[in-house]
Protein backbone atom coordinates (compact mmCIF):
# COMPACT_ATOMS: atom_id res chain seq x y z
CA UNK A 1 0.00 0.00 0.00
CA UNK A 2 1.41 3.40 -1.20
CA UNK A 3 1.89 6.30 1.41
CA UNK A 4 -1.03 8.01 -0.18
CA UNK A 5 -3.89 5.59 0.78
CA UNK A 6 -2.42 5.13 4.40
CA UNK A 7 -2.40 8.66 4.79
CA UNK A 8 -6.12 8.81 3.53
CA UNK A 9 -7.17 6.27 5.91
CA UNK A 10 -5.45 7.89 8.64
CA UNK A 11 -6.92 11.03 7.85
CA UNK A 12 -10.36 9.58 7.73
CA UNK A 13 -9.98 7.96 11.02
CA UNK A 14 -8.36 10.52 12.86
CA UNK A 15 -9.18 13.69 11.23
CA UNK A 16 -6.98 17.04 12.62
CA UNK A 17 -4.20 14.83 14.22
CA UNK A 18 -2.83 13.84 10.69
CA UNK A 19 -1.79 17.24 9.82
CA UNK A 20 -0.12 16.48 6.34
CA UNK A 21 1.45 14.34 3.76
CA UNK A 22 4.63 15.13 2.40
CA UNK A 23 6.29 14.33 -0.92
CA UNK A 24 9.43 15.88 -2.21
CA UNK A 25 11.80 15.21 -4.33
CA UNK A 26 14.56 13.55 -2.55
CA UNK A 27 12.77 12.91 0.24
CA UNK A 28 10.70 9.36 0.76
CA UNK A 29 6.55 10.23 1.38
CA UNK A 30 6.28 11.10 5.09
CA UNK A 31 3.60 11.97 7.19
CA UNK A 32 3.17 14.63 9.75
CA UNK A 33 1.26 13.75 13.00
CA UNK A 34 0.43 15.46 16.09
CA UNK A 35 2.42 15.07 19.11
CA UNK A 36 -0.38 14.24 21.26
CA UNK A 37 -2.07 11.27 19.01
CA UNK A 38 0.92 9.81 18.59
CA UNK A 39 -0.09 6.14 20.71
CA UNK A 40 -3.29 6.51 19.11
CA UNK A 41 -2.21 6.46 15.78
CA UNK A 42 0.47 3.74 16.00
CA UNK A 43 -1.98 1.14 17.90
CA UNK A 44 -4.15 1.78 14.80
CA UNK A 45 -1.28 1.19 12.50
CA UNK A 46 -0.76 -2.05 14.22
CA UNK A 47 -3.59 -3.16 14.51
CA UNK A 48 -5.75 -2.50 11.31
CA UNK A 49 -6.51 -5.43 8.86
CA UNK A 50 -5.00 -3.00 6.00
CA UNK A 51 -2.11 -1.61 7.24
CA UNK A 52 -0.70 -4.57 9.75
CA UNK A 53 2.28 -2.76 10.69
CA UNK A 54 4.30 -5.14 13.27
CA UNK A 55 7.74 -4.24 13.08
CA UNK A 56 9.48 -0.52 13.85
CA UNK A 57 12.27 -0.52 11.46
CA UNK A 58 13.65 2.76 13.31
CA UNK A 59 12.59 5.44 15.65
CA UNK A 60 15.17 8.39 15.21
CA UNK A 61 15.16 11.56 16.54
CA UNK A 62 16.58 14.66 14.65
CA UNK A 63 17.52 18.30 15.76
CA UNK A 64 15.39 20.44 13.09
CA UNK A 65 16.98 23.79 14.12
CA UNK A 66 13.66 25.28 16.26
CA UNK A 67 11.94 22.01 16.42
CA UNK A 68 13.34 18.27 17.50
CA UNK A 69 11.71 15.81 14.87
CA UNK A 70 11.01 12.48 15.85
CA UNK A 71 10.96 9.36 12.74
CA UNK A 72 9.44 6.64 13.24
CA UNK A 73 9.78 4.15 10.32
CA UNK A 74 7.77 1.05 10.05
CA UNK A 75 7.42 -2.19 8.00
CA UNK A 76 4.83 -4.68 7.79
CA UNK A 77 6.41 -8.17 7.55
CA UNK A 78 2.71 -9.59 6.67
CA UNK A 79 2.13 -7.60 3.98
CA UNK A 80 5.07 -5.97 2.88
CA UNK A 81 5.15 -1.77 2.88
CA UNK A 82 6.66 0.62 4.64
CA UNK A 83 5.54 4.00 6.27
CA UNK A 84 7.27 6.74 7.69
CA UNK A 85 5.76 9.58 10.14
CA UNK A 86 6.84 11.97 11.76
CA UNK A 87 6.37 13.85 14.86
CA UNK A 88 7.57 17.74 14.89
CA UNK A 89 7.73 19.20 18.81
CA UNK A 90 9.09 22.60 20.23
CA UNK A 91 12.80 22.46 21.09
CA UNK A 92 11.39 24.45 24.50
CA UNK A 93 9.36 21.33 25.25
CA UNK A 94 10.31 18.14 23.63
CA UNK A 95 7.23 15.75 25.20
CA UNK A 96 6.22 12.33 22.75
CA UNK A 97 3.98 9.90 24.12
CA UNK A 98 5.89 6.60 24.02
CA UNK A 99 5.09 3.59 21.94
CA UNK A 100 6.82 1.30 23.89
CA UNK A 101 3.73 -0.58 24.78
CA UNK A 102 2.48 -0.53 20.81
CA UNK A 103 6.59 -1.79 19.77
CA UNK A 104 8.67 -3.41 22.29
CA UNK A 105 11.76 -2.43 20.30
CA UNK A 106 11.36 1.16 20.70
CA UNK A 107 12.29 0.70 24.42
CA UNK A 108 15.48 1.12 23.30
CA UNK A 109 15.40 3.69 20.65
CA UNK A 110 13.53 6.17 22.74
CA UNK A 111 15.64 5.73 25.32
CA UNK A 112 18.70 6.43 22.98
CA UNK A 113 16.30 9.49 21.53
CA UNK A 114 16.21 10.84 25.00
CA UNK A 115 20.15 10.18 25.58
CA UNK A 116 21.55 12.11 22.72
CA UNK A 117 18.72 14.10 21.28
CA UNK A 118 16.61 15.28 24.35
CA UNK A 119 13.02 14.14 23.11
CA UNK A 120 11.15 12.96 26.06
CA UNK A 121 8.41 10.04 26.00
CA UNK A 122 5.91 10.73 28.17
CA UNK A 123 4.90 7.17 29.79
CA UNK A 124 8.01 5.58 29.33
CA UNK A 125 8.98 3.11 31.78
CA UNK A 126 12.47 3.70 32.10
CA UNK A 127 13.41 6.88 30.61
CA UNK A 128 17.17 7.28 31.51
CA UNK A 129 20.08 7.66 29.10
CA UNK A 130 21.31 4.55 27.65
CA UNK A 131 24.79 5.22 25.91
CA UNK A 132 26.22 7.83 27.64
CA UNK A 133 26.66 7.66 31.32
CA UNK A 134 23.58 7.93 33.55
CA UNK A 135 25.09 11.24 35.04
CA UNK A 136 25.99 12.59 31.70
CA UNK A 137 24.86 16.46 31.18
CA UNK A 138 23.27 17.78 28.16
CA UNK A 139 22.16 15.84 25.24
CA UNK A 140 24.93 15.55 22.78
CA UNK A 141 23.43 15.36 19.32
CA UNK A 142 21.58 18.77 19.65
CA UNK A 143 23.29 21.42 17.32
CA UNK A 144 23.85 23.74 19.85
CA UNK A 145 25.55 21.04 22.28
CA UNK A 146 28.85 22.29 23.74
CA UNK A 147 30.90 19.70 25.21
CA UNK A 148 32.06 19.86 29.03
CA UNK A 149 35.28 21.27 29.84
CA UNK A 150 35.46 17.78 32.56
CA UNK A 151 33.30 14.96 33.66
CA UNK A 152 33.98 13.19 37.04
CA UNK A 153 37.68 15.29 37.06
CA UNK A 154 38.78 13.96 33.46
CA UNK A 155 39.43 16.18 30.81
CA UNK A 156 36.53 15.34 28.23
CA UNK A 157 37.73 16.88 24.62
CA UNK A 158 40.94 14.88 23.54
CA UNK B 1 22.69 13.19 39.37
CA UNK B 2 18.98 13.27 39.50
CA UNK B 3 19.28 9.93 37.17
CA UNK B 4 21.46 7.96 39.36
CA UNK B 5 19.20 8.59 42.37
CA UNK B 6 16.30 7.46 40.23
CA UNK B 7 17.97 3.95 38.99
CA UNK B 8 19.05 3.85 42.52
CA UNK B 9 15.45 3.82 43.76
CA UNK B 10 13.99 1.85 40.81
CA UNK B 11 16.26 -1.20 41.81
CA UNK B 12 17.00 -0.58 45.58
CA UNK B 13 13.86 -3.15 46.09
CA UNK B 14 15.87 -6.04 46.50
CA UNK B 15 14.21 -9.08 48.12
CA UNK B 16 16.37 -10.67 50.82
CA UNK B 17 16.74 -14.03 49.68
CA UNK B 18 17.23 -13.17 45.54
CA UNK B 19 21.04 -11.93 45.02
CA UNK B 20 21.85 -9.17 42.18
CA UNK B 21 24.90 -10.37 40.32
CA UNK B 22 27.14 -8.00 38.33
CA UNK B 23 28.47 -9.78 35.03
CA UNK B 24 30.68 -7.90 33.14
CA UNK B 25 31.70 -5.09 32.11
CA UNK B 26 34.97 -6.56 31.85
CA UNK B 27 33.87 -10.74 31.73
CA UNK B 28 34.97 -13.43 28.82
CA UNK B 29 31.71 -14.55 28.03
CA UNK B 30 29.66 -10.89 27.16
CA UNK B 31 31.85 -10.80 23.80
CA UNK B 32 32.94 -6.72 24.99
CA UNK B 33 32.22 -4.87 27.16
CA UNK B 34 28.65 -5.43 27.98
CA UNK B 35 27.63 -5.32 31.87
CA UNK B 36 24.57 -6.98 32.86
CA UNK B 37 22.82 -7.04 35.93
CA UNK B 38 21.75 -10.03 36.82
CA UNK B 39 18.93 -10.77 39.44
CA UNK B 40 19.30 -14.46 40.66
CA UNK B 41 16.67 -16.59 42.90
CA UNK B 42 19.36 -19.35 43.74
CA UNK B 43 20.49 -20.42 40.53
CA UNK B 44 17.78 -19.39 38.54
CA UNK B 45 17.34 -15.43 36.33
CA UNK B 46 14.69 -13.80 37.70
CA UNK B 47 16.07 -10.50 35.96
CA UNK B 48 18.39 -9.04 33.72
CA UNK B 49 19.30 -5.65 33.30
CA UNK B 50 22.43 -4.66 30.63
CA UNK B 51 23.71 -1.29 30.54
CA UNK B 52 25.69 -0.26 27.67
CA UNK B 53 28.26 2.46 26.69
CA UNK B 54 30.83 0.80 27.66
CA UNK B 55 32.26 1.31 24.30
CA UNK B 56 30.31 4.35 23.11
CA UNK B 57 32.22 6.49 20.71
CA UNK B 58 29.93 8.92 19.40
CA UNK B 59 29.79 7.62 16.13
CA UNK B 60 26.54 10.10 15.27
CA UNK B 61 28.37 13.05 15.86
CA UNK B 62 31.57 11.99 14.45
CA UNK B 63 29.22 11.70 11.56
CA UNK B 64 27.21 15.24 11.50
CA UNK B 65 31.63 17.10 11.02
CA UNK B 66 33.11 14.39 8.67
CA UNK B 67 31.99 14.28 4.80
CA UNK B 68 30.26 11.34 3.19
CA UNK B 69 33.23 9.99 2.47
CA UNK B 70 34.71 9.85 5.54
CA UNK B 71 31.92 8.72 7.39
CA UNK B 72 32.98 5.09 6.09
CA UNK B 73 35.82 4.34 8.18
CA UNK B 74 33.84 5.01 11.03
CA UNK B 75 31.12 2.27 9.74
CA UNK B 76 33.75 -0.42 10.01
CA UNK B 77 34.41 0.44 13.21
CA UNK B 78 30.89 0.09 14.67
CA UNK B 79 31.09 -3.77 13.72
CA UNK B 80 34.16 -4.78 13.15
CA UNK B 81 33.35 -8.50 12.40
CA UNK B 82 31.62 -7.76 9.56
CA UNK B 83 33.02 -4.33 8.18
CA UNK B 84 32.56 -4.98 4.65
CA UNK B 85 28.27 -5.69 5.16
CA UNK B 86 28.27 -2.61 7.33
CA UNK B 87 29.37 -0.39 4.29
CA UNK B 88 27.03 -1.51 1.85
CA UNK B 89 23.81 -0.21 3.49
CA UNK B 90 25.40 3.19 3.78
CA UNK B 91 27.31 3.50 0.45
CA UNK B 92 24.24 2.30 -0.95
CA UNK B 93 22.24 5.03 0.51
CA UNK B 94 24.21 7.77 0.05
CA UNK B 95 24.53 6.80 -3.83
CA UNK B 96 20.41 6.53 -4.10
CA UNK B 97 20.43 9.96 -2.92
CA UNK B 98 22.80 11.32 -5.58
CA UNK B 99 21.32 8.96 -8.54
CA UNK B 100 24.43 6.98 -8.92
CA UNK B 101 24.23 3.69 -11.19
CA UNK B 102 27.40 1.25 -10.19
CA UNK B 103 28.83 -0.96 -13.08
CA UNK B 104 27.82 -4.56 -12.77
CA UNK B 105 31.11 -5.47 -12.29
CA UNK B 106 31.16 -3.57 -8.84
CA UNK B 107 28.05 -4.79 -8.13
CA UNK B 108 29.36 -8.27 -8.15
CA UNK B 109 32.46 -7.54 -6.45
CA UNK B 110 30.37 -6.15 -3.28
CA UNK B 111 28.14 -9.39 -3.50
CA UNK B 112 31.38 -11.67 -3.02
CA UNK B 113 33.07 -9.78 -0.50
CA UNK B 114 29.65 -9.46 1.75
CA UNK B 115 29.01 -12.79 1.29
CA UNK B 116 32.42 -14.25 1.98
CA UNK B 117 32.02 -11.24 5.72
CA UNK B 118 28.81 -13.32 6.48
CA UNK B 119 30.55 -16.52 5.63
CA UNK B 120 33.39 -14.88 8.41
CA UNK B 121 31.22 -13.73 10.64
CA UNK B 122 29.07 -16.86 11.24
CA UNK B 123 32.05 -18.55 11.95
CA UNK B 124 33.12 -16.24 14.63
CA UNK B 125 29.54 -16.57 15.76
CA UNK B 126 29.56 -20.21 16.16
CA UNK B 127 33.22 -20.71 16.90
CA UNK B 128 32.69 -18.45 19.79
CA UNK B 129 29.21 -20.09 20.83
CA UNK B 130 30.96 -23.22 20.84
CA UNK B 131 33.26 -21.63 23.13
CA UNK B 132 30.70 -21.39 25.37
CA UNK B 133 29.70 -24.04 25.46
CA UNK B 134 33.22 -25.77 26.45
CA UNK B 135 33.90 -26.69 22.76
CA UNK B 136 37.51 -25.52 22.25
CA UNK B 137 38.04 -27.64 18.89
CA UNK B 138 35.52 -25.96 16.26
CA UNK B 139 36.51 -22.54 17.46
CA UNK B 140 40.61 -23.72 16.08
CA UNK B 141 39.09 -24.80 12.83
CA UNK B 142 37.02 -22.16 12.01
CA UNK B 143 39.51 -19.67 12.47
CA UNK B 144 42.01 -21.27 10.54
CA UNK B 145 39.50 -20.89 7.70
CA UNK B 146 38.51 -17.25 8.49
CA UNK B 147 42.09 -16.24 8.30
CA UNK B 148 42.09 -17.17 4.51
CA UNK B 149 39.01 -15.39 3.76
CA UNK B 150 40.72 -12.38 5.56
CA UNK B 151 43.60 -12.69 3.20
CA UNK B 152 41.46 -11.95 0.15
CA UNK B 153 40.47 -8.73 1.92
CA UNK B 154 43.75 -7.99 2.40
CA UNK B 155 44.50 -8.40 -1.02
CA UNK B 156 41.56 -6.21 -2.25
CA UNK B 157 41.79 -3.23 0.19
CA UNK B 158 44.92 -3.30 2.45
CA UNK B 159 43.28 -4.33 5.33
CA UNK B 160 42.45 -7.52 7.23
CA UNK B 161 39.34 -6.15 9.86
CA UNK B 162 38.93 -2.96 8.71
CA UNK B 163 38.61 -2.60 5.38
CA UNK B 164 37.17 0.78 3.74
CA UNK B 165 36.62 -0.96 0.82
CA UNK B 166 33.32 -0.26 -0.67
CA UNK B 167 33.19 3.77 -1.81
CA UNK B 168 30.55 5.54 -2.74
CA UNK B 169 30.45 5.52 -6.67
CA UNK B 170 32.17 1.98 -6.31
CA UNK B 171 35.36 0.37 -4.85
CA UNK B 172 38.95 1.41 -3.38
CA UNK B 173 40.64 -0.78 -5.16
CA UNK B 174 40.33 -3.18 -8.33
CA UNK B 175 40.47 -7.16 -7.56
CA UNK B 176 43.21 -8.96 -7.97
CA UNK B 177 43.79 -11.00 -11.37
CA UNK B 178 43.67 -14.39 -9.14
CA UNK B 179 40.36 -13.38 -7.09
CA UNK B 180 37.63 -16.08 -8.80
CA UNK B 181 40.43 -19.08 -8.43
CA UNK B 182 41.24 -17.76 -4.91
CA UNK B 183 37.63 -17.46 -3.38
CA UNK B 184 36.63 -20.47 -4.94
CA UNK B 185 39.29 -22.41 -3.18
CA UNK B 186 38.10 -21.01 0.20
CA UNK B 187 34.42 -22.00 -0.92
CA UNK B 188 36.38 -25.59 -1.21
CA UNK B 189 37.56 -25.24 1.96
CA UNK B 190 34.81 -23.85 4.28
CA UNK B 191 32.63 -26.36 2.96
CA UNK B 192 34.60 -29.06 4.16
CA UNK B 193 35.13 -27.47 7.13
CA UNK B 194 31.50 -27.36 7.84
CA UNK B 195 30.73 -30.67 7.37
CA UNK B 196 33.23 -31.53 9.91
CA UNK B 197 31.70 -28.85 12.44
CA UNK B 198 28.50 -30.15 11.67
CA UNK B 199 29.19 -34.05 12.62
CA UNK B 200 32.11 -32.96 15.43
CA UNK B 201 29.67 -29.99 17.21
CA UNK B 202 26.55 -29.55 15.71
CA UNK B 203 24.90 -32.84 16.51
CA UNK B 204 27.38 -33.89 19.32
CA UNK B 205 25.05 -35.08 22.38
CA UNK B 206 26.38 -32.81 24.85
CA UNK B 207 26.03 -29.33 22.53
CA UNK B 208 22.74 -30.79 21.63
CA UNK B 209 21.70 -30.76 25.49
CA UNK B 210 23.46 -27.58 26.42
CA UNK B 211 22.12 -25.56 23.34
CA UNK B 212 18.63 -26.78 22.96
CA UNK B 213 15.55 -25.77 24.68
CA UNK B 214 17.05 -22.66 26.19
CA UNK B 215 16.31 -18.88 25.35
CA UNK B 216 13.30 -19.49 23.09
CA UNK B 217 12.07 -16.58 21.25
CA UNK B 218 8.65 -17.19 19.29
CA UNK B 219 8.15 -15.33 16.56
CA UNK B 220 5.21 -13.04 17.19
CA UNK B 221 7.31 -12.00 20.48
CA UNK B 222 10.51 -11.41 18.07
CA UNK B 223 9.04 -9.28 15.30
CA UNK B 224 7.21 -6.88 18.02
CA UNK B 225 11.25 -6.63 19.85
CA UNK B 226 12.11 -5.97 16.10
CA UNK B 227 14.94 -8.59 16.09
CA UNK B 228 16.16 -9.82 12.69
CA UNK B 229 19.20 -11.82 11.24
CA UNK B 230 19.82 -15.25 12.40
CA UNK B 231 17.82 -14.59 15.29
CA UNK B 232 14.16 -13.80 13.74
CA UNK B 233 14.80 -17.32 11.35
CA UNK B 234 15.37 -19.21 13.87
CA UNK B 235 12.21 -18.86 15.65
CA UNK B 236 10.46 -19.99 12.14
CA UNK B 237 10.18 -16.77 10.30
CA UNK B 238 11.20 -16.65 6.57
CA UNK B 239 12.28 -12.87 6.37
CA UNK B 240 15.55 -12.21 4.93
CA UNK B 241 15.93 -8.92 3.04
CA UNK B 242 18.22 -10.53 0.28
CA UNK B 243 15.19 -11.97 -0.75
CA UNK B 244 12.37 -10.05 0.96
CA UNK B 245 13.21 -6.98 -0.86
CA UNK B 246 16.07 -7.85 -3.08
CA UNK B 247 18.91 -5.06 -3.21
CA UNK B 248 21.88 -4.66 -5.01
CA UNK B 249 21.74 -7.99 -7.50
CA UNK B 250 20.54 -10.16 -4.72
CA UNK B 251 17.35 -10.69 -6.95
CA UNK B 252 20.01 -12.58 -9.74
CA UNK B 253 20.81 -15.25 -7.35
CA UNK B 254 19.07 -18.41 -6.35
CA UNK B 255 19.55 -19.34 -2.67
CA UNK B 256 17.24 -20.51 -0.30
CA UNK B 257 16.19 -18.80 3.34
CA UNK B 258 17.20 -21.68 6.17
CA UNK B 259 14.55 -20.94 8.99
CA UNK B 260 14.54 -22.72 12.61
CA UNK B 261 12.47 -26.16 13.11
CA UNK B 262 13.32 -27.10 16.19
CA UNK B 263 15.02 -30.72 14.81
CA UNK B 264 16.24 -31.01 18.72
CA UNK B 265 14.05 -28.64 20.93
CA UNK B 266 11.58 -26.34 20.62
CA UNK B 267 11.28 -23.76 17.62
CA UNK B 268 13.73 -20.51 18.69
CA UNK B 269 16.07 -22.03 21.04
CA UNK B 270 19.72 -21.22 21.07
CA UNK B 271 20.36 -24.56 18.67
CA UNK B 272 18.33 -23.49 16.12
CA UNK B 273 20.29 -20.23 15.92
CA UNK B 274 23.38 -21.69 15.25
CA UNK B 275 21.99 -24.28 12.80
CA UNK B 276 20.40 -21.07 10.86
CA UNK B 277 24.03 -20.14 10.58
CA UNK B 278 25.64 -23.10 9.91
CA UNK B 279 23.42 -23.55 6.91
CA UNK B 280 23.52 -19.55 5.97
CA UNK B 281 27.00 -20.26 5.34
CA UNK B 282 26.42 -22.84 2.60
CA UNK B 283 23.74 -20.27 1.32
CA UNK B 284 26.48 -17.81 1.10
CA UNK B 285 28.88 -20.20 -0.70
CA UNK B 286 26.36 -20.56 -3.54
CA UNK B 287 25.62 -17.11 -3.92
CA UNK B 288 29.19 -16.25 -4.43
CA UNK B 289 29.52 -19.76 -6.90
CA UNK B 290 26.55 -18.46 -8.96
CA UNK B 291 28.45 -14.63 -8.59
CA UNK B 292 31.49 -15.64 -9.77
CA UNK B 293 30.31 -17.68 -12.27
CA UNK B 294 28.24 -14.22 -13.83
CA UNK B 295 30.86 -11.73 -12.81
CA UNK B 296 33.43 -9.61 -15.61
CA UNK B 297 36.59 -9.20 -14.71
CA UNK B 298 37.09 -6.26 -17.34
CA UNK B 299 36.21 -2.58 -16.39
CA UNK B 300 36.62 0.30 -13.82
CA UNK B 301 35.59 0.01 -10.81
CA UNK B 302 35.02 3.49 -10.00
CA UNK B 303 32.23 5.64 -11.46
CA UNK B 304 32.77 9.18 -12.14
CA UNK B 305 31.51 11.58 -9.23
CA UNK B 306 31.08 15.02 -8.38
CA UNK B 307 34.68 16.45 -6.98
CA UNK B 308 32.47 17.08 -3.38
CA UNK B 309 29.49 15.24 -2.83
CA UNK B 310 26.05 17.64 -1.68
CA UNK B 311 23.27 15.24 -1.52
CA UNK B 312 19.90 17.02 -0.23
CA UNK B 313 17.01 15.10 1.22
CA UNK B 314 16.70 12.13 3.30
CA UNK B 315 16.62 8.73 2.81
CA UNK B 316 16.05 5.08 5.31
CA UNK B 317 18.68 2.20 3.95
CA UNK B 318 19.09 -1.37 5.25
CA UNK B 319 20.56 -4.49 4.23
CA UNK B 320 21.07 -7.79 5.41
CA UNK B 321 23.66 -7.69 7.67
CA UNK B 322 25.24 -11.40 9.05
CA UNK B 323 23.60 -9.82 12.48
CA UNK B 324 20.62 -8.98 10.78
CA UNK B 325 18.77 -5.88 9.63
CA UNK B 326 21.86 -3.25 9.75
CA UNK B 327 19.78 0.32 8.75
CA UNK B 328 20.93 4.03 7.99
CA UNK B 329 18.77 7.26 8.11
CA UNK B 330 20.94 9.20 6.36
CA UNK B 331 19.96 13.38 6.64
CA UNK B 332 21.66 15.72 3.75
CA UNK B 333 21.07 19.44 3.88
CA UNK B 334 23.06 20.35 0.77
CA UNK B 335 26.58 20.49 2.08
CA UNK B 336 29.34 18.09 2.16
CA UNK B 337 28.38 16.94 5.70
CA UNK B 338 25.35 15.21 6.59
CA UNK B 339 22.86 16.53 8.92
CA UNK B 340 22.38 13.41 10.45
CA UNK B 341 23.48 9.98 10.50
CA UNK B 342 21.00 7.28 12.52
CA UNK B 343 22.61 3.61 12.70
CA UNK B 344 20.36 1.24 13.54
CA UNK B 345 22.66 -1.17 14.69
CA UNK B 346 21.16 -4.73 14.53
CA UNK B 347 23.28 -5.85 17.93
CA UNK B 348 21.73 -2.91 19.59
CA UNK B 349 18.13 -4.16 18.81
CA UNK B 350 18.64 -7.84 19.12
CA UNK B 351 20.48 -7.39 22.54
CA UNK B 352 17.01 -5.87 24.21
CA UNK B 353 15.40 -8.70 24.02
CA UNK B 354 17.67 -10.63 26.41
CA UNK B 355 15.61 -9.61 29.69
CA UNK B 356 12.93 -11.55 27.93
CA UNK B 357 14.77 -14.79 26.44
CA UNK B 358 17.07 -15.35 29.65
CA UNK B 359 14.54 -15.24 32.49
CA UNK B 360 13.38 -19.01 33.97
CA UNK B 361 16.61 -20.30 32.97
CA UNK B 362 19.62 -21.02 34.68
CA UNK B 363 22.47 -18.43 35.27
CA UNK B 364 25.08 -20.79 33.07
CA UNK B 365 22.38 -20.72 30.31
CA UNK B 366 22.64 -16.53 30.35
CA UNK B 367 26.17 -17.46 29.16
CA UNK B 368 24.96 -19.34 26.17
CA UNK B 369 21.46 -17.42 25.17
CA UNK B 370 24.06 -14.27 25.09
CA UNK B 371 26.62 -16.22 22.63
CA UNK B 372 23.84 -17.20 20.60
CA UNK B 373 22.53 -13.49 20.38
CA UNK B 374 25.76 -13.13 18.24
CA UNK B 375 26.52 -9.27 19.24
CA UNK B 376 29.28 -7.39 19.07
CA UNK B 377 29.26 -4.39 21.43
CA UNK B 378 30.92 -1.56 18.83
CA UNK B 379 27.70 -2.15 17.39
CA UNK B 380 25.31 -1.47 20.09
CA UNK B 381 27.08 1.16 21.40
CA UNK B 382 28.53 3.12 18.45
Amino acid sequence: MQAQEIFEILKEKFGEAIIELKAEPNFETYVVIKAESVFDVSIFLRDDDRLQFDYLMCLSGLDSGENLTVVYHLHSTKLAHKFIYKVIVPKADPKVPTVERVWRSADWHEREAWDLIGVEFVGHHNMIRILCPYDWEGHPLRKDYQTPEYYHGMKVPY
Amino acid sequence: MDELKRIEVEYGNIESDKMRLNMGPQHPSTHGVLRLEVELDGEIVTDVVPHLGYLHRCFEKHAEKMTYPQVIPYIDRMDYICSMNNELPYVMGVEKMLDIQVSNKVEYIRVIMCELNRIANHEIAVAAFGLDTGALTPFLYFFRDRERILSIFEKASGGRLLYNYFWIGGLAHDVHPTFKEDVLDIIRQVRVTNEEIINLLIYNKIFVERAANIGILPADVAINYGVSGPMLRGSGVKFDLRKNEPYSIYDRFDFDIPVGKGEVGTVGDCWDRTIVRMNEMEESCKIIEQAIAQMPMEGDVREKLPKKIRPKGEIYTRAENPKGDLGFYIVGNGTDKPERVKARGTSFVNLSVIPEISKGYMFADLVLILGSIDIVLGEVDR
